[in-house]
């Protein structure tokens, strides 16, 4: 069965449609990144799947794990695998980052059944995957992602995903803003993840980040609908031509 | 042809002025106080109760809010005592130094008098009125601005209430507290605290104000502070009345030079309240910080009114209020910084923000700026809204519930307030409450 089914998804945002008719089957391990240019509906994607408000599905269905997302809250969603890497983190004044991080683990755990993690335990997960990614100890002191560079913000997001091991992380344009070796560091984050349990959806508007993150399987995003799926060569070909020939395509 | 426009009198002004002519005899106090009692009796019988086209009330028209007045409270009997031993819960195990009163009067049996620290003299207020003293009569009624009609009926009317004083140099360690606390009768009670703190002396001092939901009290609580130079002051005050009570209060404070001087107050019980400060900096080089939580649900309406008067050059205030409103909830923030024209170099920001947690909530903000002085740092800034949804969707795309969500940006909020407060007890106290608040929410 497959890990995640997007079945004929149309979406709509004020009235507009943005998504018109996406498919999409995801298998567990597998890494497919979704290229196109600005406007596509690349986030319009990720936001639906994490399932923001004012995002409203008209038709098809989205399967995760066989179950229908639309029928689970954003936080259910969360707690049954499915986590959202955020193009722009938000800053949280007054709520501390391990305060955040421990309430989300903690309440992902409570709903899947499993104990509470201890203090310990979790101070001790927190700095090791966090000193993996570069985190110094003082920023998870501060409140969420107030006075964060933008690169800080990106590898706050890896490490929340690291911490919260979901099944299917949508990664949404997370090389934007980030240098050569941030980009190097959140990649690193990212494959360090990889494996046959968990899969990614990773959204860009370069190839650049592909060839650090080697996706299985690349798709075209254009007008709502995917216009082109292919190998990690496909990225490549983007990268050299451009996104004008799809742009078209979409439209006629 | 002129005509006389005289306003007819509400039942509650009636009630007052027959209570007056009925108590005015057996009130604590010399003739001295009780010039000063009939004194302050004519302004509020000049002026009756204030009402909305009195600009510092136009937000709450007491007149309108005070149905009657209720008769004065008779001394607690034994099960209003037994049942005053539990107050101050709010505070947790914070260690403190407790002087009860019950129904505005004090009651030696519940308060901690004994072996008081050097440096620091605690007396009944009643006493001191009926004694003649010292701090007594050169401090009474000096800071409390006599023309606030509110002041002028707690001065008309003060039975009890607690006079104390730090001798200059002194450290006491220990908090405090004083603790108001309403029995189940249909009362009135007026009470009146004086509160010298000497240059160079150290304390903390901490009010609440508490009574049973279902009893239909007023309180009108009057506190002078004087704060000596060097000195260093943290006040708290807790108003946690009954679902039905008035409460009225009022904290008139002066403060000497290179002092430190903390306040806080958090409200969050009551039907009507309105809480007024009166601050006044007059000496050079002084800190201030005055922060606010409140806290209301139902139909309960809470109203900050806040003078910060910077007499003097070189002092830094800040002042943040922060408003979380439920269902039909109403709050009221009036803030006047003045500065004079010789308070060169002031620093003095203030904040204040509303929270609403429904669309028939209401906030009314009016942050006002006096300056009077051209080398100066002010600024004010207010704001009202709902919870960011956006903050929402990124904590709950983490597993985090909805109500749990609300809940962490809501104690975020106020938590920038309530951080202000430098004993971390008391902080952590006022956050379970916050917490417990959000549980009875959800």
């Amino acid at each position: 069965m497959a890990l995640l089914e997007i079945k004929n998804l149309h979406v709509e945002i004020e009235g507009k449609e943005i998504l018109r008719g996406l498919d999409l089957t995801v298998d567990a391990g597998q890494v497919h990144a979704i290229m196109g240019p600005n406007g596509s509906g690349k986030s319009t994607l990720a936001y639906v799947l994490a399932g923001k408000a004012d995002y409203t599905p008209t038709s098809g269905e989205v399967l995760f794990n066989g179950k229908n997302i639309f029928d689970m809250a954003p936080d259910e969603r969360a707690a049954a695998g499915m986590f959202l890497a955020f193009q722009y983190p938000m800053e949280i004044p007054g709520v501390a980052t391990m305060t955040f991080l421990r309430t989300a683990l903690n309440a992902q755990r409570k709903k899947r059944g499993d104990a509470e993690l201890s203090t310990p335990e979790f101070i001790k997960k927190v700095r090791e995957t966090s000193a993996k990614l570069g985190i110094e100890q003082e920023m998870l002191r501060r409140a969420v992602n107030v006075g964060f560079s933008g690169g800080e913000k990106k590898r706050n997001e890896i490490l929340q995903m690291a911490l919260l091991e979901p099944k299917l992380a949508v990664l949404d344009e997370t090389d934007s803003g980030l240098d050569i070796d941030a980009l190097r560091i959140v990649s690193e984050g990212v494959n360090r993840l990889r494996g046959p349990g968990r899969s990614f959806v990773v959204i860009t508007h370069y190839q650049r980040l592909l060839t650090y993150i080697v996706p299985d399987i690349v798709h075209v995003l254009s007008h709502g609908r995917f216009v082109k799926t292919g190998g990690k060569e496909l990225a490549l070909e983007l990268e050299a031509r451009g996104y004008a020939e799809y742009q078209e395509e979409a439209v006629a | 042809m002129s005509a006389e426009i005289t306003t007819i009198k509400t039942a509650a002004e009636v009630a007052l002025a027959q209570a007056f002519s009925q108590a005015r005899d057996r009130l604590p106090g010399d003739d001295a106080i009780a010039a000063q009692r009939a004194a302050a009796f004519d302004v509020f019988a000049k002026e009756g109760l204030p009402h909305r086209r009195v600009e510092e009330w136009k937000y709450t028209d007491l007149r309108a809010l005070m149905r009657d007045a209720k008769p004065l409270a008779a001394p607690p009997d034994r099960t209003a005592k037994t049942r005053a031993k539990g107050a101050g819960a709010l505070l947790g195990d914070l260690d403190a130094r407790r002087l009860v009163f019950v129904d505005g009067a004090f009651v030696a049996e519940l308060s901690d008098i004994a072996g008081l620290e050097n440096g620091l003299t605690v007396v009944p207020l009643a006493r001191a009125l009926a004694d003649g003293n010292a701090t007594l009569i050169t401090h009474l009624g000096k800071l409390a601005p006599g023309s606030d009609v509110a002041v002028a009926l707690n001065t008309a009317f003060m039975g009890d209430g607690a006079v104390i004083r730090v001798a200059a140099g002194s450290t006491i360690e220990r908090p405090l507290h004083l603790v108001f606390v309403a029995s189940e009768k249909p009362a009135a009670t007026f009470v009146r605290s004086l509160v010298v703190i000497e240059e160079r002396a150290r304390a903390m001092l901490i009010e609440s104000h508490e009574g049973p939901s279902g009893a239909d009290y007023q309180v009108n609580a009057a506190l002078e502070f004087f704060v000596g130079d060097a000195a260093h002051v943290d006040h708290v005050k807790l108003i946690t009345e009954g679902a039905e009570a008035l409460h009225v209060s009022t904290l008139a404070a002066a403060i000497g030079a290179h002092a430190r001087f903390n306040s806080f107050t958090f409200t969050a019980g009551g039907a009507v309240v309105r809480n007024q400060l009166f601050l006044k900096f007059d000496g050079e080089g002084t800190v201030a910080g005055i922060r606010g939580a409140t806290l209301l649900r139902g139909r309960q309406h809470a109203d900050t009114t806040l003078v910060a008067n910077h007499n003097a050059r070189d002092c830094q205030s800040r002042e943040v209020f922060k408003a979380v409103l439920d269902d039909e909830a109403h709050s009221v923030f009036q803030g006047r910084i003045i500065v004079r024209s010789h308070a060169q170099k002031t620093d003095a920001k203030m904040m204040t923000q509303a929270l609403l947690l429904s669309e028939r909530a209401e906030a009314y903000n009016k942050p006002e700026l006096e300056i009077f002085a051209d080398d100066v740092q002010c600024g004010h800034g207010a704001t009202s809204g709902a919870l960011d949804d956006n903050l929402k969707f990124y904590l709950m795309a983490r597993g985090i519930p909805e109500a749990e969500a609300e809940a962490l940006l809501i104690q975020a909020f106020l938590g920038e307030a309530i951080e202000g407060i430098e004993h971390a007890g008391l902080r952590e106290a006022l956050m379970d409450f916050v917490a417990s608040w959000l549980k009875a929410r959800a």
